[in-house]
This record gives structure tokens, C-alpha cells and sequence, in this order.
């Protein structure tokens, strides 16, 4: 395989497994609010146009469009920026879609702070912590092209509300095309006995850097991915805990309410171990580039990488 | 156009003067709820439920049936009773109007009650979801209608004009939207809080048909909603009513818009709601 056969963007691995899905299931129906180009449901609309329904600029209706939809037995996906679903639209897919259970899946793009130069208002570092608490919401954060489609199949199949992030740039593919995705349940992509990184979302990509890196010192690292971020994998996690005794967590996201919180709580209840979380530090980020935004704010390799040697230096 | 007789309607006032005793002694029993806009729109779920909507209580998820969203959620308890009785659930359930374990929460949840198509309570947000049972319906090719039930001061949210454009964009002339315009809100008047001036007119510009009625009168309900459409145009029924409709003591009072009532109200009330008035 070349280089640029194997980089894709979730995006697009979204907007193409859509495009699949539309030809399986007459029943899916694409709601859009003027980001189609940008989220990739424009793949979907070129091929099906009767089934991509335009709302315009107005989140807080397509929400409230795609429950009554869901009522009349379609099974709508929405989309739009994260951060717009998980704030502008927040109390739309609470009331018209959660409470009710519908069957309404909502794809949240430009997840995370990699929102091409966009800057805080197009970042989304709080989607995760606002749908991860809400009752009857499922949250999947998949981590590339291959995942992303495997996530977004398995969620329109779901009957219930799912909440799905996606991110904007192209970035290489780690999973195995035969990768099996399954809601609720996390992947250990490399058994270690020092330490367990635990990821959701792209930031695996990172993470798998870090191990590199860590071998060369000699130090063994356990990987658990965890592509659902509800219904957690609390067993996965205890085990991966019990089997390293060290923990940090990695996410394109803050850590307050995000993994790290999931991680920690799950292991303070089952198996209190040390742990770190790497993400966002309760702060907002900005518009530059994105090797500079991830060294900025720390989600690097090097920085996963330290974290471990800390935590590792507290057992 | 065939317009319904006065006569049709003796039994459906009838009807509508026992809802509002049953109302305000299911508000009396819980020592909650909105008596207010609850008793301005019963004419308005009378006509809806005994003579308007495709339904069948007996088979509450009936695909084919047409389809009821109360937008200004805070009315459920006109809403339960109505449904009780048109037979959805027992009126003796109604006793249990917001106790724990009930299936009649304080304001409305499809997961609990029969006969609800949606839960609301947020206002807003039933304008949208009304839009897409709309549209479903036309892309299913099916020919149910969908209504929808606003309050006045419900307008001032921006979602609901949100929803008017897609409407009228998807041309849904199987859409009904009705606001109960009893011209109160929680802090006072409309005119005070926010007012919604040249209210048809918005949306008529919104591209809707919108006709302005008497809310209490059940023959203009009537034929307001079974008036023939216009393709392709949503519908608008602006309902002027009376907030508190029916007890002298509680019509027009801001007071009466969430307030218990007590046993000597209660008494009171009945005591005025005994006959039909013309």
C-alpha cells in the first residue's frame, strides 16, 4: 500500500459507509444543517437527493425535524459541527430525543480541537462529558477511516439515540480492514505488563507513537482502546488496570467528563490504580495549525509518552 | 364550505364543561400543575379528539392514525383527561396525576402514557418534531395529518419560527398548527413579556395560511381545522381564548397561570361549572 492509500479522514470514511448504508436501507433519511461539504453527508446527497432533507442553519429544528421523522418509523441521521450538536441543539436531543428514546443518531464533525484553523468556537472539547451523561444516549468515538465506518454501521443499526464523533483531516489507518466493532465494547490492541494507555477517538494514532517509544526504554505498554464511551467497558478497564497497574487515559477532549472521568470512575469503584489523563486541561484552545495545536496543549506522543514515565515513577 | 350547525355541538359542550370539572379536580388532587392554560385550551382538544383526529384508542401506535403534538407541554393535564376520556386509559388513573410511579408525569411522556404520540415540555421544540411526522408522512405516502398545539407566549422561542420556515419549505399542507393565544404568560400579559405583533401576518410571511378564531367556540374550532388546504401550504389556527376559561375567578388572572387550587376554590368553581353556556 502507498502512503496516501492508507491516510483517509473519519469524515470521509462517514460520509462514504452513509452512502453504503443508503443503498441497504430505504429507510435512512440524511438531515443536514448547511455542512454537508464539510461533515461528508454530501456523499450521501449526491447519490440519494430524495433522502437528504436540508434544514438550513438551524440545528435546534433539524433536531426536532429528525425525531418526528424517527416517530414516523425513518431512521434520521443528523449532522453537523460537535460542537454546534453538542451545545447549540443540547436541549433538542435531550427532550425531543433522548427522553423519548428516538431513534435519531446525531454525528457530531470537527471533533476535538482539529477544526482546521476554525479557532474555540468550531472546536468541541465538551461533547463527549455533555452526552456521556445523558440517559438512553449511546456515545461512540471511533478512532480511524476503518473504525469510523464500522461505528457508523453498528449505529444506524442501534434502534435508539447514538451520538457519533467524527474528525475533519485525513490521518493514517491503524485498524485491520476485518476490525470488528461492536457497541460497548473496547479493543486491547496490545497487552503490556507496566502500564495501560488507555484511548478513544484518533488520538490512538499518538498513542500507538508512544509505545514505540516506550519500548525503546524497556518499558512494556498495555493498549486498551475504547471506542464506545457509553455503555462503558468497565470490565475491560478494570482488567487492563489490574494486568498493568498504571494508567493514563488519551483523548482529544477535556479531561473533566470525558475518558479520563469514565476511567476514573470506573477504577475508584473497582480497582483503585494510579492513574494520569491526557487531554484537554480545562481550557479552550485556539485557531493555529495542528502540529502546533497538538504540541501546544500536549496531544502528542511525547507527551503521552511522559505522562506514562510519570505515572509509571508513582507505582 | 359545510359549516357545522350549532345543534352538532350541544353534546361536545357538554363534553367540554365535564373536562374542565375533571381538570380542576385532578389539579386540586395533585396541588400542582397549570390550571390556567389548561382550561383555555379544552374546546380546542375537545374538537381535536371527538371530532377532528384520525384515532383509534383502541390501537394507540395505529400506524395510519393522524398525529398530536402538544407543544405547550404544560396543558398535560387537559391532555390526560381528554385522552381518558376518549377511553386511551381508565379516568380513575387520572387520581394519580403526578404521584410517584404514575404514568401521568407532570408534563407529557410517550414512554408512559397511551395515547401519547409525543413527549414535550421544553417550549419550542413540538413545532419541529410535528414538521417531521409531516414529512415522514408524505415520504411514506401516507395520508395522516399532523397537529400541533402551541402557546402564545411559546412564539418568543426561536425555534418555532425555525420550524415555520421548513414547513413551508417542504410544502406540508398535511400540517396543522394551532395557538392557543389566551394572551398570558408565567410573569404577566404577552403584550408585557414580549409581544408577537402582527402575529398572522408573521406567519403568513412565514409562507402559512392562518385564520383567526374564536377558541372557545367548538363549531369554529371545527371548521377552521376541516376547512379545505390550500397545496402545498402548512396551517395556522390562531385561536384567541381566555386564560383560566370558564371560573370566573381564574379567567384573565396571571396568578391562575401555575398556583394550586384549594378545596374552597375547587367548590367554588364546580359550583359555576354546572351547565352548558350558550
Amino acid at each position: 500500500m502507498t502512503e496516501a492509500q492508507e491516510m483517509m479522514s473519519s469524515r470521509e470514511a462517514f460520509g462514504q459507509e452513509l452512502r453504503a448504508l443508503g443503498h441497504e436501507n430505504p429507510k435512512l433519511l440524511v438531515l443536514d444543517a448547511d455542512l454537508g461539504t464539510s461533515t461528508k453527508t454530501s456523499i450521501f446527497a449526491a447519490q440519494f437527493p430524495d433522502r437528504f432533507i436540508q434544514l438550513g442553519i438551524a440545528e435546534q429544528n433539524m433536531i426536532g425535524v429528525a425525531a418526528g421523522l424517527a416517530l414516523a418509523g425513518w431512521t434520521p441521521v443528523t449532522s453537523t459541527f460537535a460542537c454546534f450538536a453538542s451545545k447549540r441543539a443540547l436541549d433538542q436531543i435531550r427532550t425531543s430525543v433522548a427522553q423519548p428514546c428516538l431513534n435519531v443518531k446525531v454525528v457530531g464533525a470537527y471533533s476535538g480541537i482539529l477544526a482546521g484553523k476554525t479557532g474555540i468556537t468550531h472546536q468541541s472539547v465538551e461533547d463527549v462529558a455533555i452526552f456521556r451523561a445523558m440517559p438512553h444516549m449511546t456515545v461512540l468515538s471511533p478512532s480511524d477511516a476503518v473504525e469510523t465506518r464500522a461505528a457508523v454501521r453498528a449505529a444506524v443499526n442501534h434502534r435508539g439515540p447514538v451520538y457519533i464523533r467524527t474528525t475533519r483531516d485525513p490521518m493514517r489507518i491503524v485498524m485491520d480492514p476485518n476490525h470488528k466493532f461492536e457497541i460497548g465494547k473496547a479493543v486491547l490492541l496490545r497487552e503490556g505488563s507496566d502500564v495501560a494507555l488507555i484511548t478513544t477517538g484518533w488520538m490512538l494514532l499518538p498513542a500507538l507513537d508512544a509505545v514505540a517509544v516506550l519500548e525503546a526504554e524497556g518499558i512494556r505498554p498495555a493498549v486498551l482502546h475504547v471506542p464506545t464511551i457509553k455503555p462503558f467497558d468497565e470490565e475491560a478497564v478494570e482488567a487492563v488496570a489490574r494486568s498493568t497497574g498504571a494508567v493514563v487515559t488519551v483523548e482529544d477532549h477535556s479531561i473533566i467528563g470525558g475518558l479520563g472521568s469514565a476511567v476514573a470512575e470506573t477504577l475508584s469503584e473497582r480497582f483503585p490504580t494510579i492513574m494520569r489523563r491526557v487531554g484537554m486541561c480545562d481550557c479552550y484552545a485556539e485557531s493555529a495549525p495542528n502540529e502546533d495545536l497538538l504540541t501546544k496543549y500536549g496531544l502528542t506522543a511525547d507527551n503521552i509518552a511522559a505522562t506514562a514515565r510519570a505515572v509509571l515513577a508513582c507505582k | 364550505m359545510i359549516r357545522n350547525s350549532v345543534q352538532d355541538f350541544e353534546g361536545l359542550k357538554r363534553k367540554a364543561l365535564q373536562i374542565r370539572r375533571t381538570v380542576l379536580q385532578t389539579l386540586h388532587k395533585s396541588q400542582a400543575g397549570h390550571p390556567g392554560g389548561s382550561l383555555s385550551a379544552v374546546e380546542i382538544l375537545v374538537a381535536l379528539y371527538y371530532r377532528v383526529l384520525r384515532i383509534d384508542p383502541d390501537r394507540p401506535e395505529w400506524e395510519e392514525r393522524d398525529r398530536f403534538v402538544l407543544s405547550k407541554g404544560h396543558a398535560a393535564p387537559v391532555y390526560y383527561v381528554t385522552l381518558a376520556r376518549r377511553g386511551y386509559f381508565s379516568e380513575s388513573e387520572l387520581a394519580t396525576y403526578d404521584t410517584i410511579n404514575s404514568r401521568l408525569q407532570g408534563h407529557p411522556d410517550m414512554r408512559k402514557t397511551p395515547g401519547v404520540d409525543m413527549s414535550s415540555g421544553s417550549l419550542g421544540q413540538g413545532l419541529s418534531v410535528a414538521v417531521g411526522l409531516a414529512l415522514g408522512a408524505k415520504l411514506a405516502g401516507r395520508d395522516s395529518q399532523t397537529y400541533c398545539l402551541l402557546g402564545d407566549g411559546e412564539c418568543q422561542e426561536g425555534q418555532v419560527w425555525e420550524a415555520a420556515m421548513s414547513a413551508s419549505k417542504f410544502a406540508l399542507d398535511n400540517l396543522t398548527a394551532i395557538v392557543d393565544w389566551n394572551e398570558l404568560q408565567l410573569m404577566g400579559t404577552l403584550a408585557d413579556t414580549m409581544p408577537l405583533p402582527s402575529f398572522s401576518e408573521t406567519w403568513r410571511s412565514f409562507g402559512w395560511e392562518a385564520a383567526e378564531i374564536d377558541g372557545h367556540d367548538l363549531a369554529a374550532i371545527v371548521d377552521a381545522l376541516q376547512a379545505p388546504r390550500k397545496a402545498g401550504v402548512p396551517r395556522v389556527v390562531l385561536a384567541h381564548t381566555i386564560k383560566g376559561k370558564g371560573v370566573s375567578f381564574m379567567e384573565n388572572k396571571v396568578e391562575w397561570h401555575a398556583r394550586p387550587v384549594s378545596s374552597h376554590e375547587l367548590q367554588e368553581a364546580l359550583a359555576e361549572l354546572t351547565e352548558v353556556q350558550s
